[in-house]
């Protein structure tokens, strides 16, 4: 969409205005200054999509939709996890963090703070996968995607 | 040469071609105000209420097709011309509103009269604009304007910072403006349009549906022989009435929950559907589970692709200008040598004739009470059914639908969409503006009218000669009647008490002032109202009180569930 002060806004609008659910979004500007890229994750049934996606196609602001679920497409969402880690834990802490690929990059005596990337449903289960008390805070980005091989997004 | 912002608004103006600016003045627009009193290319129309300005404008962009334009200033001023810009939106009217905002330094400080309008107009606007810098004013409006003419039609708010109207730079017009983000389409699909033909050529129970966009983009004349050329039966939503003559006997009056007993039926069991510019509303088609009819082919034709299967499913979609796409329709029926099941077609004929004599617009002619239709069936007859009748919201404005006929289109100017009380005498003034020759009416309820009763000054000012029809039952009769249907006759808050003396307040205006109480006077007085060719009339019929709109639709039912007289 262009990136216009607001035109995030009008899309966050569109959503409420209309009863449509939004799981995340994310927006930066793209590397032509004049447009940013917004990766919207919603919920719906066939025709409630088709809806979304005309009436996002409607905003004046907005200069191309696609619907990225419809074919291979690359899925990445960033997390931040600041967990407790004392005395045992500690060791096993570093482990998970291990298997799920994440990167410790933040540490203090009693604390690890873990950086995970990766699709929406493995970050789900990286928390899962945690004792629910030793989670002190969490913060998630929203997934950004891309289409797979040949497929663009461009003007 | 370089031109102050307020400069260039009012040039930008000019050069669009803008006849009439309705607006009021305040302390955020006083350089555009200062502006305005130096030129003399378009009009200025003080009005007493920036809703009525709104309206204003929308009622002469209705009537001519053309862009109207208002002008108010920040906070209240804008607050107030917002439930205008709704209406506009709802019904797809192209206006142009040019608000004031508070300098931009000031910008979210809670400055004095400083409220979001860019904000608070986001849901009920095509787009809107706040222009920080002088640099970019001549642009922005060009696109105000493109944007709200093109395409589906709508409003365009411009919000304009105080200090951008002093500053100073080099003024140009753009000639043209495009948009990468926007381009409508026109032109239907051709493979689309094709397919339409083949169906509607092989329909046994054939039945055009039309709206709002036969209106707005010209089409009546397309249309008419489009629907001529098949024999087709027709029907038309409230907002597309005069796309296809009334009086035509192809045409089985209005549909949906007001519409006629055969429309609606003809609607419920045709076998393809063909649905041109209009948009399946709740109030159209009532319940769509109860509306889906196994082995019924929709074809539908629309600008916007969100006003197709928003509702229900259609089998052939076309998104463009219906003028276009009818015109295409018409050379490839005309060209095909396909024989169409001419007996299937009378056989339906034979039907909806059954339905139709049902008669179901009867009412007691033999009433010692006026009956609200009689007045209108009357109105019709004194203006040859060649007045621009307006009107506001309630039993009067489904009365004046139903029994004034439409021949023409943009002769009906009603709030559909939104459903606004307050609209018709600000949006006569607009018709009047446009077509100072003209007889225009608006039809109103003693409820409605009190809302805006203040542009009675307005019309004094400009000498609108705007005739008056209100139809007086005392009550908030549209609420009432549901009271009636559906509570028990409770009429909580529907009564309307301490009404004022409305032909002394006419007068009190300057206006003449007439109150009708006997059937039989309804007549030579609408003559004599009429007769006053430079005169506002307002006109007070008593009317009977407890007289309802039929049939009738209960909201959630079906069509073919009418409540019939
Ligand atoms: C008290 C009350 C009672 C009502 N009762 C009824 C009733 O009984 N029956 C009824 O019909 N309505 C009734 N209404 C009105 C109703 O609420 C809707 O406003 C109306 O039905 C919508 O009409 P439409 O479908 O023609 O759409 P419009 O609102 O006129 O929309 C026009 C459609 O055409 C499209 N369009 C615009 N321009 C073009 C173009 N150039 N080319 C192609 N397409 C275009 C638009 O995208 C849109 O989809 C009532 C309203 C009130 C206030
Ligand atoms: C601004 C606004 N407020 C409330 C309503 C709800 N409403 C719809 S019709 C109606 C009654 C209108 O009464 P009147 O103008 O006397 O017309 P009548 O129905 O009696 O002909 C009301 C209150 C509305 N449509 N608009
Ligand atoms: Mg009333």
């Amino acid at each position: 969409m262009e990136n216009e002060a607001g035109a995030l806004s009008r899309v966050a609008g569109l959503f409420s205005a209309r009863g449509y659910n939004i799981e995340s979004l994310t927006v930066a500007p793209t590397e032509d200054a004049t447009l940013s890229r917004m990766t919207i994750v919603t919920r719906g049934s066939d025709d409630v999509i088709e809806q979304i996606t005309k009436q996002l196609n409607k905003l004046i602001d907005v200069v191309k939709v696609v619907d990225l679920s419809e074919a291979g497409h690359i899925e990445r969402e960033l997390m931040l996890v600041k967990v407790r880690a004392e005395g045992d834990s500690r060791e096993e802490m570093k482990r998970m963090s291990d298997i799920f690929r994440g990167r410790i990059v933040d540490v203090t005596d009693k604390t690890y703070t873990i950086e995970l990337t990766g699709a929406g449903y493995k970050l789900d289960a990286f928390l899962e996968a945690l004792d629910k008390d030793a989670i002190l805070e969490t913060v998630r980005t929203g997934a950004s995607g891309i289409g797979r091989g040949d497929r663009m997004l461009k003007i | 040469m370089e031109l102050t912002g307020a400069e260039i608004v009012v040039r930008c103006l000019a050069e669009e071609g803008t006849e009439f600016v309705f607006g009021y003045p305040g302390g955020a627009v006083l350089n555009i105000y200062d502006e305005v009193f130096k030129q003399n290319k378009f009009k200025h129309v003080l009005v007493r209420h920036e809703q009525a300005a709104v309206h204003a404008a929308d009622g002469y962009a209705r009537a001519t097709g053309r862009t109207g334009v208002a002008l108010v200033t920040s906070g209240p001023g804008a607050t107030n011309a917002v439930t205008g810009i709704a209406t506009a939106y709802m019904d797809s009217i192209p206006l142009v509103v040019i608000s004031g905002q508070v300098p931009t330094a000031a910008i979210g400080m809670d400055a004095f009269q400083e409220v979001d309008m860019v904000g608070i107009t986001r849901p009920c606007v095509k787009h809107n604009f706040l222009v920080k810098d002088v640099r970019d004013l001549a642009e922005t409006i060009k696109k105000a304007f493109y944007l709200a003419s093109t395409g589906r039609p709508g409003p365009v708010v411009v919000d304009i910072p105080k200090d951008v109207t002093q500053h100073k730079t080099e003024f140009t017009y753009p000639k043209k403006v495009t948009m990468r983000s926007y381009n409508p389409v026109i032109k239907g699909h051709p493979g689309q349009i094709k397919r339409a033909v083949q169906m509607i050529l092989e329909a046994k129970r054939p039945m055009f549906y039309t709206g709002g966009g036969v209106v707005l983009s010209n089409a009546a004349e397309e249309l008419t022989q489009l629907t001529r050329q098949l024999g087709f039966p027709i029907t038309s939503t409230l907002m597309g009435l005069g796309g296809y003559p009334a009086s035509d006997p192809l045409f089985t009056g209005m549909l949906g929950m007001h519409g006629t007993y055969e429309a609606n039926m003809a609607m419920q069991h045709c076998d393809v559907l063909i649905a041109i510019g209009a948009r399946f509303d709740d109030r159209v088609i009532g319940n769509p589970e109860h509306f889906f009819q196994e082995g019924r082919r929709i074809i539908h034709i629309d600008i916007d692709p969100t006003s197709i299967a928003k509702r229900v499913k259609v089998d052939v979609p076309i998104v463009g200008n219906v003028k276009d796409v009818l015109a295409e329709m018409n050379k490839l029926i005309q060209a095909s040598k396909e024989k169409r099941d001419q007996a299937a077609l009378k056989t339906w004929w034979t039907q909806i004739e059954l339905w139709r004599s049902q008669d179901c617009m009867k009412y007691d002619r033999d009433s010692s009470l006026i009956k609200p239709q009689y007045v209108i069936e009357k109105l019709h007859q004194v203006t040859r059914g060649d007045a621009y009748v307006t009107s506001d919201v309630g039993q009067h404005q489904m009365w004046a639908a139903q029994y004034y006929k439409f021949d023409q289109p943009r002769r009906w100017i009603n709030s559909g969409g939104l459903g606004t009380m307050g609209f018709g005498m600000p949006a006569a003034m607009g018709v009047q503006f446009a077509h100072p020759e003209a007889m225009v009416a608006c039809v109103t309820g003693e409820g409605s009218i009190q809302m805006n009763i203040q542009e009675l000054s307005t019309c004094k000012q400009f000498n609108l000669p705007l005739k008056i029809i209100l139809l007086n039952n005392r009550y908030l009769g549209m609420v009432r009647q549901w009271q009636e249907f559906f509570y028990g006759n409770r009429y909580a808050e529907s009564y309307m008490d301490a009404l004022p003396d409305f032909s002394k307040l006419a007068e009190s205006y300057g206006h003449v002032g007439m109150k009708i109480e006997k059937p039989e006077d309804v007549e030579g007085a609408l003559k004599e109202a009429f007769d006053m060719k430079d005169r506002l009339v307002f006109m007070n019929f008593i009317t009977d009180q407890k007289e309802n709109v039929f049939p009738m639709i209960p909201a959630g039912k079906g069509l073919s569930e009418m409540i019939l007289v």
